[in-house]
């Protein structure tokens, strides 16, 4: 075979899997300008014959939408915030701070991450119940505020940051959350845009728990309000395609932003949580 | 001493959170899996009952059990398989001296994994239709039937695997293409030195050197399509004639449609017990045949 023809192949199996693999987040967006009922015609259009932004209208207006996605965002941003102060002050201390039974608890800590979290969704439940968490945006954030893969993922990291510079900070008189605010947060910069991306993402994303602890519409993340609608309208292909749309859309603008830094957080996890 | 005090302010809270959030719910659910735990007992703790391991023999005499399992194990069986080979074809790909814009093609391979399972589950749910579902019209454009996907029990389980294949892919993928973009350049340029082909230089270099990272994302995939469960929930509800209900769908109805609370935390137990096995054995298997 030429080199060229090798090229040709090659390119063009990348353009084809490309096509295949975008296909159906293209087709939902152009989908959801159709005209109701629109879609449900044989053979199925590509593009709307008129475009129209009815399902959205009926999608805010009557479905409240709106709320759902205002739930999502809030949990989302909550989450990440407070997470990631639990998760880079543990994992900076494990990696850099002497406390006996260090390795211990850490070995403790990723041996846990063999058990799924369905193990604990039932006995959670009852314990967000009993305080009082359930429908409301703690029982969501509050079980999530630290993460075995998070503390993994910043020690990973802060291993690298050297003991000199520490050191030279102590001898100067600086206190522990001195030295952690102001010398070690500015380096471990990369590693907080990659663990806020991947908990944004993750908490957005996230279906089987909110589903359980919010069964309550007022306090229902997008995704459980899109399942819910899902259920129901099985022939408004037109409203559900919508409701995908303005459900992915965040996430996906906010990964093509920051994928860089999405991509170097999962090679150098390599597990997820 | 005083550092070693303020190391613990920094470890304390999430390590708390980790115990009431996550140990102590683990310790939790073997206790309540020995309890027969329902709506009675949610009103008032007085009903509650030990009953020794009754709900985990009434688990494994229930059907719907074995049909769950069965239906789970063929997800993962030929789930993984598919997924991995997919992950493989699109990193050699990317990894390819001859490929163009390798970013531009990575980010579009890769975007499914970012997106909101529910949401996905949705569009393919439409692709999937029988009468206006575009996946049948390019099949009847091809000369084959039309093909009720997600009404015939047959074809249900197929058709959540294609989904799940095309929705997660992309992950391993990326731990792939840094995998290849390890392996030394000077092992390729020995081997066709050599006269290797294409085909013997993958063979030969490009899997063993792999290796690791196969079993490492296999693992990985294994346990996580364990727990299926959103794709059954939003495209099929675990029809038709249940032959998409998941162990973790059927853990999700027992406990919070009929409140079955302890037997739903058996259930959550068994597939624990099943995922560790089932990778336990794999990592087993894999160290045995590097020995060899």
């Amino acid at each position: 075979m030429s080199p060229r023809a090798a090229k040709a192949i090659v390119n063009g199996v990348l353009i084809g899997a490309s096509l295949v693999v975008l296909f159906p987040l293209l087709w939902m967006l152009s989908v959801s300008f159709m005209q109701p009922g629109e879609a449900s015609t044989f053979p199925p259009p590509l593009l709307p014959a008129k475009a129209t932004l009815a399902n959205y209208h009926e999608l805010f207006v009557r479905a409240g939408m709106g709320r759902y996605l205002f739930n999502s965002l809030l949990i989302a941003t909550a989450l990440t915030l407070l997470s990631l102060a639990f998760n880079l002050s543990a994992g900076y201390a494990f990696a850099k701070l002497q406390f006996r039974g260090r390795e211990r608890i850490f070995q403790a800590l990723l041996g846990a991450l063999v058990v799924p979290a369905q193990v604990t969704m039932i006995p959670l439940f009852l314990l967000m119940k009993w305080l009082h968490l359930v429908n409301s945006y703690g029982g969501v954030i509050v079980p999530a505020l630290a993460s075995v893969f998070g503390i993994f993922l910043v020690r990973q990291y802060a291993r690298s940051i050297p003991d000199e510079l520490l050191e030279a900070a102590r001898l100067d008189g600086a206190g522990e959350w001195h030295i952690f605010l102001r010398i070690v947060l500015p380096l471990l910069k990369p590693i907080v845009v990659t663990l806020a991306i991947f908990t944004f993402l993750g908490s957005w994303n996230d279906f089987m728990w909110p589903l359980i602890v919010l069964s309550d519409q007022g306090w229902q993340t997008a995704p459980v309000a899109l399942a819910g609608l899902a259920r129901e309208h099985v022939q408004d292909n037109e409203l559900m395609m919508a409701g995908s749309v303005v459900t992915i859309l965040p996430v996906l603008v906010l990964f093509l932003i920051l994928q860089r830094h999405y991509i170097q957080g999962l090679m150098l996890g390599g597990v997820k949580g | 001493m005083k550092r070693e005090r303020a190391a613990w302010t920094f470890v304390a809270p999430a390590l708390s959170v980790i115990g009431v959030f996550f140990a102590l719910p683990v310790l939790a659910a073997f206790v309540l899996s020995l309890t027969d735990f329902d709506l009675y007992a949610l009103a008032n703790l007085k009903n509650l009952r030990f009953v020794g391991f009754d709900n985990y023999r009434d688990v494994l005499a229930a059907s719907l059990f074995w049909k769950a399992l069965f239906n789970t194990l063929y997800f993962v069986a030929v789930g993984v398989p598919l997924s991995l080979a997919a992950s493989l074809g699109a990193a050699l790909l990317l990894n390819s001296p001859l490929a163009r814009f390798k970013g531009l093609f990575r980010t579009a391979l890769f975007a499914p994994v970012v997106t909101t399972v529910v949401a996905v589950a949705v569009i393919w749910r439409y692709l999937f239709h029988t009468r206006y579902g575009l996946i049948n019209y390019a099949l009847v454009h091809l000369g084959i039937a039309p093909i009720d996907w997600l009404g015939d029990p047959h074809w249900s389980m197929p058709a959540i695997i294609l989904f799940a294949v095309w929705k997660n892919f992309g992950y391993n993928m990326i731990i792939l293409l840094a995998g290849l973009q390890g392996i030394p350049p000077d092992l390729y340029e020995a081997a066709r030195v050599d006269g290797a082909s294409a085909w013997q230089q993958f063979r030969f270099i490009t899997l063993p050197s792999l290796r690791p990272v196969l079993l490492l994302v296999s693992v990985i995939t294994v346990a996580g399509y364990f727990q299926l469960f959103a794709e059954p929930y939003v495209m099929t509800r675990g029809d038709p004639l249940q032959s998409t209900v998941s162990v973790l769908y059927y853990m999700y109805e027992e406990g919070f449609k009929w409140w079955s609370l302890g037997r739903a935390s058996a259930i959550a137990f068994l597939l624990f017990a099943l995922t560790l096995v089932i990778t336990r054995v794999m990592l087993y298997l894999s160290r045995r045949g590097e020995a060899r």
